[in-house]
């Protein structure tokens, strides 16, 4: 019972049981069905539509084109609002765009009675364009007369953010006497997030206002997004979130929901479904964005890092979404991470392209930049000659560090006690140098990576959380928050946090599993690996006051000092555990009493004004198949510091799924467009989403800490488990082959090329170097 | 809900040729798992449909009294590759059809599908295609066999007339009996993919088992469709078993084919892949069928 | 146009008119609201919507109800007990935390009916072959293989011993 128990998921049954209502579930049987119909060109204008024979198609009943929305634009990320303007998310869409900025962006919707209509009908809208050349690249969207993907922005730059710390310059401190320089560029591929359900929402009219019920990370700001987009209160908009198939950042977007919600309204307030397909939800939500980063560190031959410097270039996409923010991510990751004796410099581009639009992807920027940063610092301890983990462990953060540029401190670190636990599970040093000197078609080899994450988003948005709790006749309670289960176990431990304050088991806790914004209190949402600190912080403060509400009841009931009474196991006892009363009869009384009547709950707001590091290593072992570019991972193990666990086995579970997409974005997976921005494999054949049999044992480890700005001594989990296994294979491979693979993935094509550069192949195929 | 016309239930093979001929713009559905997907596409949206789906007469594996084995083409994968006869004679055959798609593709695909939509990267034909399978048509004119090879004509096109129908896949006895088979479906992933190279072996051993008697190699997305290799075949007919020959074999073979490049992957690639994996089905075949290749 | 077809639904028989354009999944999710049907990717690519027919896992979505026509099918919502009951299956899924979001888990949950149906043995890596036609974003499968190999485990264990062994 309580906290570091693993319990059983509290909606494992519904979820086993296949009950656990998910959005398409709830839907209505006279529901209208909605399609977005969608540009075939990636970047122009929209010039006129033809809808004449998509009018006749029976069961047809409104189209609506992007001549038609209101002129607003709007944001779409899943950023707390902020009342200071110069804060505010980029506002640079519309409900429907006649400027194409993608591939398949969104220019006209049919309202039809099915989706045979509906599709029938979008096939055969007729749309004039007038088309301009497709940008696919950061450099061609930056080159001089490049056309403007947003009047606003006309050089493509949406932002540009540079860094200094230090005593001197880079290039000052980098020509000191005695150092090595050794320079990388590195490039992170474009993928996306496969939540197996996909966006799918319905929206319909009831007493004038719009009811949204969507599959979505974040409620809360979708009723805002939607109010702004429509330009109407905020208070006219109801969101619901029944249970939901996966987000991993890519339903913490304001995606489809406004115009699903614009789309009701055309219709009279029926109900209208605005379900995506596999291959919409691919290149028209969002993806996590392709980086490049030009690397350069000076160093001393024992290691010590002494100048760094990170040039990164994100390649937005279209539309700005969760936009620069990524990129500032993960450049302070680097800042994060390693610290320097006399300079380091960053700067970060992000720049609009007409690819798919970069959004919020479990690790925001972090996978990024750990590929590129762990890579390079492998390529350092070669070039010095050192060990990897020696190397790292010489310049990594330390307990105390206070980040110059946001105040962020380092208040707990098992680190260190991370690395060399997995360094003893995997055998480093053994495999080390057994896959020193490796000749032959196969070889193995071992590597790792590190690497730090924040704990939600202070101070670089605000951090507030809410909940509340009520008691009902039998002594049990309802605890319901804004902040939403995705997956990730949240009603599971939130349900053990407010058990443990409270006094009393799991089994007295009944979670509201869906959130309704007209009764649900105020949380913006699973994002950030947040909520067990930042909304787990309101479910103590509120399990708090609710606690001594009951005991001031109980202190009245059995006219004893409060002072002198506890709650332990559903019972209020004194203070050596002695029960008194239980909590039924108190909430009986407390009901029903003809004295003292008086419905206990209570709800509260936490501030959070804090953040923290949670920590960690992945350790890789591989066999490389040279002659036919194949890498299998036969041993793989993350270990992770994310300070006290509130359920173990699903902290293990969490760990697991992460590992699982950090291989896929070590090995197989890409988002791949032509030169026209057309994208070629938006589909479960074609991108390479690893399947059981690809996919290798997962280990899982833990060093638990406990943080003191925690509030039960727990830091970041849900993303960090995807970011260090992409670089640890990478090492691996390096370690095994000597090539060092500098993009992402490692995809077989990609290593026999590389292996035919490097000689390990030779012509003919017959002979192994 | 899929956009078709209309769908006739075929109650045998007469029938469904019959009303294939009715109405030309029918599509045959069987499996459905090709067929479906190309509706939703919208390539055959608004058709109206034809389904041998499960038809009992297609649906059977059997043997001929002269040995030939007959593989009804309405016969899922999972139900090829579970066969006794499959296993017994041609068990390459039953794993190569293991490796299409995933476990619940595999109990709704079908063989004949797989061979009637004319990809190049059918699991199915690089090993059909080394056991010189002959297909069976009928149509509105009658019966006719065509052996595989000649079936293919050209990317997604197969030697179908209007109204025919794939009613069999034959295989006669001396072109499995004695030969012993490997496939090797290189993929991006494990499972549920398309390959990226298919390469098929039989070979048949020498009675002392110390030479080749005679090879058939086979490949999958090297060439617009399916393709054996005659020249590399040739090559290693009477030449012993040793390293030399696994060099042979798979320069031949990469000489002999033709593979694009795609965005799945490169023509180079893809001619390193022929190279390499020439050698480890080749390999395998020989060990299976008891040889030992000399270092 | 509808037309009349007849199945057993979890081990009902139902008597239905259909559009023939209908999938499976479209019958079961909209007509007989077995909800636990799910739409993942419509081309039979991600296993979420899997159902038996007949005792073998298809895809629903890419299998016409019109062939379901005189068949068994079964989904997730006919494995409880009559008072409710979970099956071992659905018990161990539960135990081993081989479900997070639940999006993929009925269809894996009737792969393993499949599975245990066939009273065989099976390694670890048959088992990931044979759940290869599932995708799952969340577990990276790790704990449904656990799941997997508890219950065929224990359901060799039971068939060795005479034993019924759920789920059905």
């Amino acid at each position: 019972m309580g906290i570091g128990t693993s319990i059983n998921r509290v909606d494992a049954y519904e979820k086993v049981t296949g009950s656990a209502r998910y959005t398409d579930d709830l839907r209505p049987k006279n529901c209208l069905v909605a399609k977005v119909v969608r540009s075939t060109i990636a970047n122009g204008l929209v010039k006129s539509f033809d809808l004449s024979q998509a009018l006749q198609v029976p069961g047809v009943v409104k189209i609506v084109t992007c001549f038609d929305v209101p002129d607003i634009q709007f944001p779409t990320p899943g950023h707390p609002w902020s009342v200071e303007e110069a804060h505010q998310d980029v506002a640079d869409r519309k409900l429907l765009n006649r400027r194409v900025r993608i591939y398949g962006d969104d220019i006209a919707a049919v309202v039809a009675e099915d989706e045979v209509a509906a599709a029938r009908a979008a096939r055969l809208i007729q749309v004039e364009y007038e088309e301009y050349p497709a940008i696919t690249t950061v450099e061609q969207a930056m080159a001089p007369g490049a056309t403007p993907i947003h009047a606003e922005k006309p050089d493509n730059v949406l932002a540009h953010t540079s860094f200094r710390q230090g005593a001197l310059p880079f290039d000052q401190a980098a020509a000191q006497p005695g150092l090595k320089l050794v320079e990388g560029v590195y490039q992170t591929q474009t993928v996306q997030h496969c939540h197996i359900e996909a966006p799918v929402s319905w929206a319909y009219q009831e007493k004038g206002r719009i009811v949204v019920v969507t599959s979505t990370q974040i409620p809360h700001i979708v009723r805002r997004v939607v109010g702004q987009a429509l330009g109407i209160p905020w208070g006219r908009v109801r969101v619901i979130k029944p249970y939901i198939g996966g987000g991993f950042g890519n339903k913490q977007e304001v995606l489809y929901e406004p115009l699903n919600a614009f789309l009701t309204l055309q219709v009279g307030g029926r109900p209208v479904k605005l379900e995506l397909t596999r291959e919409e939800t691919f290149t028209c939500t969002r993806v996590r964005h392709a980086i490049r980063f030009a690397l350069r560190t000076a160093v001393t031959p024992e290691g010590e890092l002494v100048a760094r410097k990170c040039v990164a270039h994100s390649n937005q996409g279209g539309y700005a979404s969760h936009g620069h923010s990524i990129v500032a991510n993960a450049v302070n990751g680097y800042r994060h991470l390693y610290r320097e004796r006399d300079a380091l410099e960053l700067d970060a581009y992000t720049v609009y392209t007409n690819l798919s639009s970069g959004g919020a992807m479990r690790g925001y920027g972090i996978p990024q930049i750990d590929f590129a940063m762990e890579a390079h610092m492998d390529d350092i301890a070669q070039a010095l000659g050192l060990d990897p983990v020696e190397l790292r462990l010489k310049n990594c953060m330390r307990l105390g560090y206070v980040d110059p540029g946001t105040g962020i401190t380092c208040h707990s670190t098992g680190l260190e006690a991370c690395i060399r636990q997995g360094q003893q599970a995997i055998g480093w040093e053994e495999k080390r140098r057994a896959y020193a000197h490796q000749t032959g078609p196969v070889r193995r080899g071992v590597g790792m990576a590190i690497f730090s994450y924040k704990t939600g988003v202070y101070p670089i948005s605000l951090e507030t959380a809410s909940a509340r709790l009520v008691l009902n006749q039998d002594g049990s309670c309802q605890l319901q928050l804004g902040a939403t289960e995705i997956g990730q176990g949240a009603d599971t431990v939130f349900t053990q946090m407010a058990a443990q304050t409270i006094g009393v088991p799991e089994e007295l806790v009944q979670i509201v599993s869906f959130q309704d914004t007209d009764t649900a209190p105020f949380d913006t949402g699973a994002y950030a690996s947040r909520q067990t600190y930042v909304s787990g912080m309101a479910v103590k403060k509120t399990a708090e006051v609710f606690r001594s509400r009951l005991l001031e009841y109980a202190a009245w009931l059995l006219r004893r000092p409060q002072a002198e009474l506890d709650i332990q196991k559903g019972q209020v006892t004194d203070l050596e555990g002695v029960p008194l009363l239980p909590l039924e009869e108190l909430a009986m009384n407390a009901f029903y009493s003809l004295e003292r009547s008086v419905h206990i709950t209570a709800e509260e707001t936490y501030h959070c004004k804090q953040n923290t590091f949670a920590f960690g290593a992945c350790f890789a072992e591989v066999e490389v198949d040279i002659p036919v570019g194949k890498v299998q991972v036969l041993n793989i193990l993350n270990v992770h510091d994310s300070g006290v666990l509130i359920n173990p086995k699903l902290a293990e579970a969490q760990v697991h799924g992460g590992m699982s997409m950090g291989l896929g974005y070590a090995l197989s997976e890409q988002l791949l467009f032509d030169q026209n921005a057309r994208p070629l494999n938006g589909n479960f054949l074609d991108y390479k989403l690893p399947t059981a049999l690809d996919t290798p044992e997962l280990q899982a480890q833990f060093v638990q800490t406990w943080d003191p700005t925690g509030p039960y001594g727990n830091k970041a989990l849900g993303e960090p488990p995807a970011i260090p296994p992409a670089p640890a294979i990478r090492n691996a491979v390096l370690h095994a082959t000597g090539v060092a693979v500098n993009s992402l993935p490692l995809n077989p094509q990609k290593l026999v090329e590389q292996f035919m550069a490097a000689g390990l192949i030779s012509e003919g195929g017959t002979e192994h170097v | 809900m899929y956009d078709l016309e209309r769908i006739y239930r075929a109650k045998g093979v007469a029938d469904a040729i019959a009303a294939l001929e009715r109405d030309p713009r029918a599509v045959v559905i069987c499996g459905g798992s090709d067929v479906l997907i190309r509706i939703r596409e919208g390539k055959l949206a608004g058709r109206p449909l034809v389904s041998i789906h499960g038809l009992p007469e297609l649906s059977e594996i059997r043997l001929e009294p002269d040995g030939t084995l007959v593989i009804g083409p309405a016969v899922p994968f999972a139900q090829v590759t579970g066969h006794p006869l499959i296993q017994r004679l041609v068990p390459a055959l039953g794993e190569a059809v293991d490796q299409a798609g995933g476990p619940q593709l595999r109990n709704v695909g079908t063989i004949g599908g797989n061979v009637c939509n004319g990809a190049t990267s059918a699991d199915s034909a690089p090993t059909l295609l080394t056991l010189n399978a002959v297909v069976e048509l009928t149509g509105p004119q009658g019966v006719r066999r065509a052996p595989l090879a000649e079936f293919y004509l050209g990317p997604g096109r197969v030697d179908l007339h209007p109204a025919e129908l794939c009613t069999a896949i034959r295989i006669a006895r001396a072109d499995y009996e004695g030969f012993f088979g490997h496939y090797i479906k290189y993929a991006q992933r494990n499972a549920m993919d398309i390959a990226t190279l298919g390469c098929a072996v039989h070979v048949k051993l020498n009675p002392e088992k110390t030479a080749v008697e005679a090879l058939r190699l086979a490949f999958g997305v090297a060439a617009p469709t399916p393709i054996r290799c005659h020249g590399a075949e040739a090559q290693a007919a009477d030449h012993r078993l040793d390293g030399v020959l696994l060099d042979l074999v798979g320069n031949a073979a990469a000489a002999e084919v033709n593979p694009r490049t795609s965005w799945r992957a490169s023509r180079e690639f893809r001619l390193q892949l022929v190279r390499e994996l020439s050698r480890r089905a080749l390999a395998e075949a020989v060990r299976r069928a008891g040889g030992v290749l000399d270092a | 146009m509808l037309e009349i077809i007849r199945m057993q639904v979890n081990g009902k028989p139902v008597e239905l008119a259909v559009d023939p354009r209908e999938s499976l999944l479209d019958t079961l999710r909209d007509r007989l609201g077995l909800t636990s049907v799910k739409r993942g990717c419509e081309v039979g690519e991600c296993g979420a919507c899997t159902v038996l027919v007949d005792g073998h896992a298809v895809d629903s979505c890419i299998y016409l109800t019109l062939w379901a026509d005189g068949r068994r099918v079964l989904t997730t919502e006919g494995l409880l007990g009559p008072n409710g009951e979970l099956s071992p299956i659905q018990q161990a899924f539960i135990e081993e935390a081989a479900v997070q979001c639940g999006f993929c888990t009925p269809g894996l949950i009737m792969t393993a009916v499949e599975l245990v149906g066939t009273g065989r043995r099976y390694t670890r890596q048959e088992l990931r072959k044979l759940i290869s036609g599932h995708l799952c974003r969340c577990t990276g499968y790790q704990n449904i293989l656990n799941a997997m190999e508890r219950i065929v485990e224990e359901a060799y264990q039971a068939a060795q011993r005479g034993e019924p062994w759920g789920p059905l």
